[in-house]
């Protein structure tokens, strides 16, 4: 009982110490820059402590749950030694937590709002609701593929460089031809797509399958699926963006 | 009551986090894999916790400090547009946006440490390399690049300079020093590119930007308040692998060594 206390105790702490920082910074800057009192210091207290249980929490999970699970499942699949599943499984993983991202959802109605006012599409909700939807499905897509790419690179033993600069390369060759207003929004939803709790996840799930199979390093072989999680969304959005330009005539 | 309101709201954007997660999971296990996980009630257990965690710790952050956060970015650069010549564009320069280039640092580098999905990688990478890649150390690295992606996505607001100009300059810096980096690490610091900017970072630093293109006179939000989280994303990069080069320098020995053989 006491050393459960005592960790519980350790972890409290690193989460303080996770967050220390930021109250500082912005406890600063409403004091000493802008000179003025918190609006309401007892909320603020009472939100600090739910940050730090939430944290506390959301770490000791991790460690029980999605880090286990990620390592299992790639285990699993390797013993399987269906190709096609693992692949079917990247793919699902990625479309599936991508698409029903609240990140992603508020990006892609931002979206929609400044093409529907940029005249790219018809007037009307209908119209953006449309388009957002379209352009979740493309970012949502864009993962599942990354992360098919992904496992495919770790499984083959690829060097992730030569893939990450060929990914940009197409960004930098994509970017004059995407209509403006689309470029911003590509290179953001490159950031938003990996979430807090599918992050985790796909690190384990790429540790995981770099040590079940001989002859790959679980550091250099293992990550890595994220930054194909990051770059293909800008890839897939730059070429929506280019698609619809096509498709209005214009 | 109001809060209990938010909190059951916040808890429906965790679980829309994690239901497609465990409905996958669930299908594949049971449709392809048809074998037991070890130990299946420690992990349900932990998935509880990260759930309530998640759901805790943002409806904490939505009650003490995005609120905060969000006033002082606005309040920052509208009293910087105001004491540099009162908002005409011709008598305003870009040195009278000082304090919001700090704030944008500091904001950066301290969301950064606070991010979950950064804690989880740097916990995976120190765990995978036996602790020659320290946890902390890489996290301060990924802050570091972030506080500075964040100023200098600031400074491109307030300038005007195009965006892809930034970006692709960010990854042929990338690229060189990816030629000369230890094989071993490049992937894990390409990674923390993307997981930087996350669930405290993007609503802070997204404000910060639209906040600032809506004040600073001649900028549109729509154009150039987006793209501040690309340069989070980009500058992390460099500063990991710019950290593993001076471990290596200052050790005279790759710092991933212990993993790669």
């Amino acid at each position: 009982m006491k050393t459960l206390a005592r960790r519980l105790f350790r972890f409290v702490q690193a989460a303080v110490r996770d967050l220390a920082p930021l109250v500082c910074v912005i406890a600063f800057f409403q004091i000493v820059v802008l000179r003025q009192p918190f609006p309401d210091l007892a909320e603020v207290l009472v939100g600090c402590v739910f940050v730090v249980l939430g944290l506390t929490l959301f770490v000791r999970g991790l460690e029980m749950g999605l880090f286990p699970l990620g390592e299992a499942m790639a285990g699993a699949f390797v013993r399987k030694g269906s190709l096609t599943a693992l692949l079917a499984f990247a793919f699902a993983l990625g479309f599936g937590t991508t698409f029903a991202e609240p990140a992603l959802i508020a990006i892609a109605s931002e979206g929609a709002r400044v093409a529907s006012e940029a005249g790219a599409i018809a007037a009307g909700a209908e119209a953006a609701a449309g388009y957002a939807l379209q352009l979740r499905l493309w970012v949502a897509m864009a993962v599942g593929v990354a992360l098919v790419i992904g496992v495919f690179r770790i499984l083959k033993g690829w060097p992730i460089p030569v893939l990450i600069v060929a990914g940009y390369l197409g960004v930098v060759a994509l970017t004059p031809l995407a209509p403006e207003r689309i470029v911003g929004i590509a290179f953001d939803s490159g950031g938003v797509t990996t979430s807090t709790i599918t992050v985790p996840l796909v690190a384990a799930l790429g540790v995981g399958l770099a040590r079940s199979i001989r002859g790959r390093n679980p550091i250099a072989d293992g990550f890595g699926l994220i930054a194909f999680a990051s770059l293909t969304p800008i890839v897939f959005v730059l070429l929506f963006g280019i698609v619809g330009t096509i498709g209005s005539g214009g | 009551m109001e809060l209990a309101g938010f909190v059951l709201s916040t808890a429906w954007a965790s679980a829309l986090d994690l239901i497609p997660v465990v409905a996958v999971l669930l299908v594949f296990q049971l449709a392809v894999l048809r074998r037991p996980l070890p130990n299946p009630r420690r992990i349900c257990i932990g998935l509880i916790y990260v759930f309530a965690g998640m759901t805790l710790f943002l409806v904490g952050l939505h009650e003490a400090l995005f609120p905060i956060g969000r006033t002082m970015a606005l309040q920052l650069a509208e009293t910087s547009t105001q004491s540099g010549g009162g908002g005409s564009e011709a008598t305003l320069d870009w040195r009278d946006y000082l304090w919001v280039y700090t704030f944008a640092a500091a904001i950066g580098f301290t969301t950064a440490i606070a991010e979950p999905a950064l804690i989880a990688v740097a916990l995976k990478a120190q765990e995978t390399s036996g602790g020659t890649i320290p946890a902390l150390g890489l996290r301060l690295a990924v802050a570091v690049g972030v506080g500075v992606g964040v100023a200098l996505g600031t400074f491109r607001i307030v300038t005007g300079l195009p965006l892809p100009y930034f970006i692709i300059a960010g990854y042929v810096i990338v690229m060189l020093q990816t030629l000369t980096s230890p094989r071993a690490i490049v992937p894990l610091a390409y990674d923390t590119g993307g997981v930087s900017t996350s669930t405290v970072t993007v609503p802070v630093v997204a404000a910060l930007g639209l906040g600032l293109a809506a004040t600073v006179p001649g900028r549109s939000p729509l154009v150039d308040g987006f793209g501040l989280i690309a340069f989070a994303c980009v500058c992390p990069i460099m500063s990991v692998l710019a950290y593993v080069w001076l471990a290596h320098r200052l050790r005279r020995k790759p710092p991933a060594g212990g993993a790669e053989s």
